[in-house]
């Protein structure tokens, strides 16, 4: 299959973290070393201009892979091929008020990409560069020499979009940018980012815990469980026809405005823990269709299942029929 | 009808600062019924908290009601000192936060918080308030209670210490849960579990509910009438299937307007322009004037109040609204 190349791979990725007990303890109480896979075998690709979003519940890992992909973790197995000048990706976090340094002038902040980046600029040429920016994510030149605290979160993350910016970005990877806004304002802010990406052909990957939120932004959707990718699909389709039994029961649990569902039975059990998560497919435990092979073997992404977008021994039985 | 669980009206709350009197809540009525859930939404800043905190008693000094009543079956509690509002807490009005982590004592195990809770409400001995409080982790569904009884916080999931804060509010069996975002914290899915339990405990117990949330979904799949509310006043109270339908208030529907469908793909979410005002310069007249697309000279100059200011009516306030025009 030939197609435009992705500009971001990620083939195989796994993180694991180490939560042993201190040494003393586990020489004194025989406690074994532990570790939490955070992400556990996560392959992707997306293709220039696109967005991907990951979503999941927490603790799901999607965290770890916007860290991973912009070099804040280190992976501990797999591979990131990122297609792209590397100078150009930036990241927007989720919280606006940890995110902007208090004791700097929002001018400064906006600035620090360029002056790092792009160390020769003139110091006039930087200003205007400021100044422009601010007018794109709809701030004022004037609040170049405002600090944080003077505006609202939704203000603030507008500030940190400017700022992603400033760097000619062309990969961005925006970790719940508005989880931490209320939806009046979430609606602004995701409008913007949908504008910036059409002019300036941004691809981002979204993180996000808000279907709806990505239902909106997201050219392709991976949900995640316990580390792993168990169904990717365009946004369309995966709305239309989720095939992971787990992507359904997000779905009929997640509040409806337009069809409030007022008897809705709320999914069973809860997302187990990633230090110990269960044998094979790792929501066996909680799925209506699980059987016999679900808790011996772990199911891949096939080929030949609905063309490598789910992981499910129910939806592979149903393919080979 | 009966007497309303709750009833308000014209409450106001204020701020003293430096430069001058913040009003956080102003001339709120609304009255919950019993077995009824009234969803109290709107954005951060908008007053829905401080009304739950000034029904409790829990306002943070320089903060005071400065007028209006607040009526628990009938009696007047807004005026009752601190000792007389102890009284009045936990027994007769029950509250659930947002983070169950900050409403649990982690030094003690969570037997012992509920065991204290009930006899500090009851004169039940120490035996017959353990075997309640087995039975009140039971109905909130918890597993293998007897188990978990002697565990301590830490060592349950979010959502289980959600629902032991929920049996810790059950325990004196209140006429009145008020419950202040209580499933923010927690995921969709547990989040779904912790409604469903509140709306059965409603039902079962005719316990009245204030469920403050800002989350429109959970106030339409759990809410028998919402109460919307903008820059510490209320701007639309009804049922809710006709609030989520037919909004009336030009805020409301810009309000549902900006989250994104599930079901049908758009370009562009609805926005609403500018953002809330702060408490120190809300404008003259109806405080959404200055962001909304129908303002007239008399929304500038008047402020509009939900028909006849009625704490169980229904209606927007909203001059568009009430005259059908703003001139």
């Amino acid at each position: 299959m030939t197609g435009p190349r992705p500009i971001l791979e990620v083939d195989a990725l796994e993180r694991r973290f180490d939560v042993s007990a201190p040494w003393l303890n586990r020489l004194l109480e025989g406690k074994p070393r532990r570790s939490l896979r955070a992400v556990d075998g996560v392959d992707f690709d997306i293709l220039p201009g696109q967005t991907l979003a990951l979503v999941g519940e927490s603790g799901c890992g999607k965290s770890t892979i916007a860290k991973l992909v912009t070099g804040l973790h280190a992976p501990s197995g797999g591979a990131i091929r990122f297609n792209g000048d590397p100078a150009r990706m930036q990241m927007i976090f989720q919280d606006p008020f940890a995110s902007l340094n208090p004791r700097w002038r929002v001018g400064r902040i906006v600035a620090e990409p360029l002056r790092t980046l792009f160390p020769e600029t003139p110091d006039t040429q930087v200003q205007a560069r400021v100044d422009e920016l601010l007018r794109t994510v709809g701030l004022a030149p004037a609040d170049a020499s405002k600090f944080p605290h003077e505006f609202s979160g939704g203000q603030r993350q507008r500030i940190s979009i400017a700022r992603a910016l400033a760097g000619e970005p062309e990969f961005l990877v925006c970790d719940e940018p508005t989880s931490a806004l209320d939806v009046s304002v979430q609606a602004q802010v995701l409008n913007l980012m949908k504008r910036l990406q059409k002019e300036m052909g941004l691809t981002y990957l979204f993180i996000s815990h808000d279907l709806s939120v990505v239902r909106h932004m997201a050219d392709v959707i991976a949900v995640m469980y316990l580390g792993r990718i168990v169904e990717i699909q365009p946004a369309a389709d995966l709305f239309a026809k989720p095939l992971h039994p787990y992507t359904r029961m997000l779905l009929d649990t997640i509040p409806d405005l337009e069809a409030p569902r007022r008897d809705r039975a709320p999914m069973g059990g809860e997302v187990p823990s990633p230090v110990s998560p269960p044998s094979g497919c790792s929501f066996h435990p909680r799925c209506p269709l699980a059987f016999g092979r679900c808790q011996a073997e772990r199911p891949q992404r096939l080929p030949h299942v609905h063309d490598r977008r789910v992981a499910c021994f129910a939806a592979e039985a149903a393919a080979d029929v | 009808m009966s007497d309303p669980v709750l009833e308000v009206r014209n409450l106001r709350v204020e701020f003293p600062t430096r430069h001058g009197i913040l009003t956080a809540v102003d001339d709120i009525s609304l009255s919950i019924g019993r077995g009824e859930i009234l969803g109290v939404v709107g954005e951060s800043g908008a007053g829905k908290s401080m009304t739950g905190m000034a029904i409790l008693g829990l306002l943070e000094p320089p903060g005071r009601i400065a007028g209006g009543e607040i009526r628990l079956s009938g009696d007047r509690i807004d005026s009752l000192d601190e000792r007389q509002m102890q009284a009045i807490r936990g027994r007769r009005i029950g509250a659930i936060f947002q983070d169950p982590l900050t409403s649990l004592n982690p030094l003690f195990r969570v037997g012992d918080q509920l065991v204290e809770t009930i006899r500090l409400h009851s004169d039940l001995s120490r035996g017959a308030a353990r075997a309640r409080a087995i039975a009140l982790m039971k109905e909130v569904g918890i597993p293998a209670v007897e188990e978990r009884i002697d565990n301590y916080p830490h060592q349950f999931s979010g959502g289980m210490r959600q629902r032991i804060v929920i049996a810790l509010a059950l325990s004196a069996e209140p006429e009145l849960i008020i419950a202040d975002e209580p499933t923010t914290a927690l995921d969709v899915s547990i989040q779904a579990q912790i409604t469903a339990l509140l709306k059965r405990l409603c039902r079962d117990r005719g316990t009245a509910v204030m469920l403050v949330t800002h989350d429109m979904g959970v106030i339409a799949e759990t809410a028998d009438r919402v109460a919307v509310m903008y820059a510490g006043r209320l701007a639309e109270l009804g049922p809710v299937d006709e609030v989520v339908r037919r909004p009336q208030h030009p805020y409301t529907s810009g309000l549902m307007g900006s989250i994104p469908s599930l079901r049908r793909e758009v370009d562009e979410l609805q926005m609403i322009p500018g953002a809330m005002p702060r408490l120190g310069a809300i404008p003259t007249g109806c405080a959404f004037n200055p962001r909304c697309a129908h303002a007239g000279p008399k929304c500038r100059r008047e402020v509009p109040r939900v028909a006849g200011n009625d704490p169980s009516g229904n209606g927007a306030a909203c001059w568009l609204a009430l005259e059908g025009e703003t001139a």
